[in-house]
């Protein structure tokens, strides 16, 4: 079986800081790396494979430097990665960029399962898995948490909701979008990282995979940013001072008003 | 071409500020002249704001350039389960009305479900004009395809100017399906909406980068206009008995209703709490907590209050707490009216799932925690000690 892993290279947010003279991001030194919902689509597809038999392939779209990304998963075991990369998919949006993959995925052809973390960390949408699947029009399960029974025909998983979950079948092929809960990503291995640094990544662009220059960049986005700005930083208020027993007095006194209004 | 944007070499003088501006990086200086990576720009505009010498030029093609006129309306994607309303909807025909009002339109419901007919009274009392209707028993419950492609139908037919929807797993996995097939743009997650008052443009702000940034969108070309909002972050409808309007039961070609995908079946969430995506008030418990055991203390207070459990992720991770309880990047992003961070050092992705809280309170032994900075209300100390305190306090205050 063939299975297709989406990742994303994006900011370690974690080292993202404001600067506090101009209140914007500070992107200097800023290290990127994989979407971490991405890691657990791939790890969710290297136990597919373990289990089933089969070859994994990592997809990316980005700037080249986004080679990186592709590099780190197959040291986790992903046995192929494929980059598609052309100034004429700048300033994508979830449209375009839904789009451009499922072009990608086209190309490669031959497959069984696509799988994508639930939404990426810098831009937050959750929307691409899905898009991807309707571009495509195959079926899709998102929010997955848990993978019940597999085949080469058809899946089983269970589905985050908000008050529960629910077991999903579906016929393959097909797209699943995974949420944390489904596995703890393993770590790349030393033989793993040797193969990364050899591997050679494919790329691909605009042209190679046949996409229509008005479905890709700026031009295939509907959407279209006209404004970015800092949000006020949330200030820090009162720390209250006292015995505990203050403490708590001086606190229940600012809230009892909200919750005595929430609890009519 | 979209758009076009260049560094004017003769004003340029290398001063950095654009660079600073840049969410994208998209801009460094080399010998005292800004250049631009064409592969990271988005056409954003924050260096063209921010630069005071005139020295970027920038050239957007945001004019429409095809008649929409024939779409007309604000349309509400009406979200139930087992039947019942949920209550993000009510919070989207609030802000709905608004919009339709500004624009002189109907505000209108999209209901799907299956005999639920009755209910559709309920969108009517909350400001409803039209409700669009289809009640088919393959649509009881959320598939992905069926709805998708009764959505996508409906709107084909009647062709609505704006289609809001809850940022909920089923608005999300929804309504990604509808806007790839309409052609349509979708802005998830927005903090603010509003109507231009020059190009009646539909503003769609919302935060990006873990709230670091925000940004302003609009969808110039295509209609309808789709934006997905979280709970609680607009405010709710409120009921007016008098209010009329027409439910407009909707016939559907059975070939829509069929779905690749079934549902084998559901299970609840094991214990009966509170929704933390909903809730008003929610306390979480972090690191601090030592054990599983000990949120214990955390879900007393919680009753007392008729608050959510919520969790950092080290307490996840440390399976003391399930992931569904996650607040933060890689959980839930929350909105209550009140936050109780206990034993939480509030690490930059845990603050970025709660900015949004109207008051936040920390309790935490460590006074140079992080979370400190952040909270509306701070207490240095043990929580163990604290929170029982206060679950004391606010049981005399609500007689319970």
């Amino acid at each position: 079986m063939h299975f297709i892993v989406c990742i994303k290279q994006v900011p370690d947010t974690t080292d993202v800081k404001i600067d506090p003279k101009t209140n914007t991001l500070m992107r200097e030194g800023v290290a990127s790396i994989v979407n971490p919902f991405d890691m657990f689509a791939v790890e969710e597809a290297l136990r597919l494979k373990e289990k089933l038999g089969g070859t994994v392939t990592a997809l990316s779209m980005g700037p080249p430097q986004a080679e990186a990304a592709l590099r780190e998963v197959i040291a986790m075991g992903i046995d192929k990665g494929i980059l598609v990369t052309d100034r004429a998919f700048a300033g994508s949006d979830t449209w375009a960029t839904s789009y451009t993959l499922a072009m990608a995925i086209k190309k490669i052809g031959d497959f069984s399962m696509i799988i994508c973390g639930k939404q990426a960390s810098d831009g937050d949408t959750a929307q691409v898995g899905p898009g991807i699947a309707t571009h495509l029009n195959l079926p899709q399960i998102t929010y997955v948490r848990k993978i019940e029974e597999v085949d080469d025909k058809h899946i089983v998983a269970q589905r985050l909701l908000e008050d529960g979950h629910e077991f999903v079948d579906s016929p393959l092929p097909c797209v699943l979008t995974v949420v944390k809960e489904i596995n703890e990503p393993r770590l790349a291995s030393l033989k793993g990282k040797m193969a990364a640094r050899k591997a050679v990544i494919t790329k691909w662009t605009a042209q190679d995979i046949g996409a229509e220059p008005a479905k890709t960049g700026l031009d295939g986005s509907p959407t279209k940013v006209v404004k970015i700005f800092t949000p006020t930083p949330r200030q820090g208020g009162q720390i209250l001072t006292g015995e505990p027993e203050e403490m708590v007095r001086k606190l229940v006194e600012q809230l009892k008003d909200v919750v005595v209004g929430v609890a009519k | 071409m979209a758009g076009s944007i260049r560094i004017l070499d003769n004003k340029c003088v290398g001063c950095t500020l654009c660079v600073k501006a840049c969410p994208f990086g998209a801009i460094v200086v080399e010998n005292k002249l800004a250049r631009i990576d064409y592969a990271k720009c988005t056409l954003c505009g924050a260096c063209f704001d921010a630069c005071k010498f005139d020295a970027i030029e920038l050239k957007k093609d945001i004019a429409a350039t095809r008649d929409l006129s024939a779409y007309r309306d604000v349309w509400v994607f009406a979200e139930q389960s087992n039947g019942k309303i949920q209550s993000v909807t009510y919070e989207l025909l609030g802000e709905g009305r608004k919009l339709a009002d500004s624009l002189g339109m109907n505000l209108c419901a999209v209901l799907l479900g299956s005999g639920i007919t009755e209910k559709a009274q309920d969108l009517v009392v909350r400001g409803a004009q039209k409700v669009y209707l289809v009640d088919k028993p393959e649509l009881a419950y959320f598939q992905d395809e069926p709805y998708a492609a009764v959505v996508i139908d409906l709107v084909n037919r009647h062709k609505p100017n704006i289609l809001l929807c809850g940022a909920t797993t089923i608005g999300r996995s929804l309504i990604s399906r509808v806007a790839v097939s309409i052609n349509a743009g979708l802005t998830a997650d927005c903090t603010g909406l509003a109507i231009d008052p020059e190009t009646k443009n539909l503003l769609q702000t919302r935060p990006a980068f873990g709230g670091n940034i925000m940004a302003t969108i609009i969808s110039p070309n295509n209609r309808p206009q789709m934006s997905t909002v979280r709970h609680k972050v607009m405010k709710e409808a409120v009921v007016d008995a008098s209010r009329k309007g027409e439910v407009l039961l909707q016939d559907i070609a059975a070939e829509l209703l069929k779905s690749r995908t079934k549902r084998i079946k559901f299970e609840a969430e094991a214990e009966t709490t509170v929704n933390i995506a909903e809730a008003d008030i929610i306390v979480s418990g972090g690191r601090g907590m030592m054990k599983s055991e000990n949120f214990a203390i955390l879900k007393e207070l919680a009753g007392v209050l008729g608050a959510g459990v919520g969790a950092s992720r080290a307490a996840v991770d440390s399976n003391w707490i399930a992931y569904s309880h996650q607040v933060g990047q890689t959980g839930k992003t929350v909105c209550p009216k009140i936050y109780f961070a206990c034993g939480i050092s509030g690490q930059i992705q845990h603050l970025a799932g709660i900015s949004a809280s109207d008051i936040i309170v920390a309790i935490n032994k460590d006074p140079e925690a992080p979370i400190f900075k952040v909270a509306t209300y701070g207490i240095v100390g043990d929580l163990f000690k604290i929170v029982p305190m206060l679950t004391e306090e606010f049981r005399k205050l609500l007689k319970k």
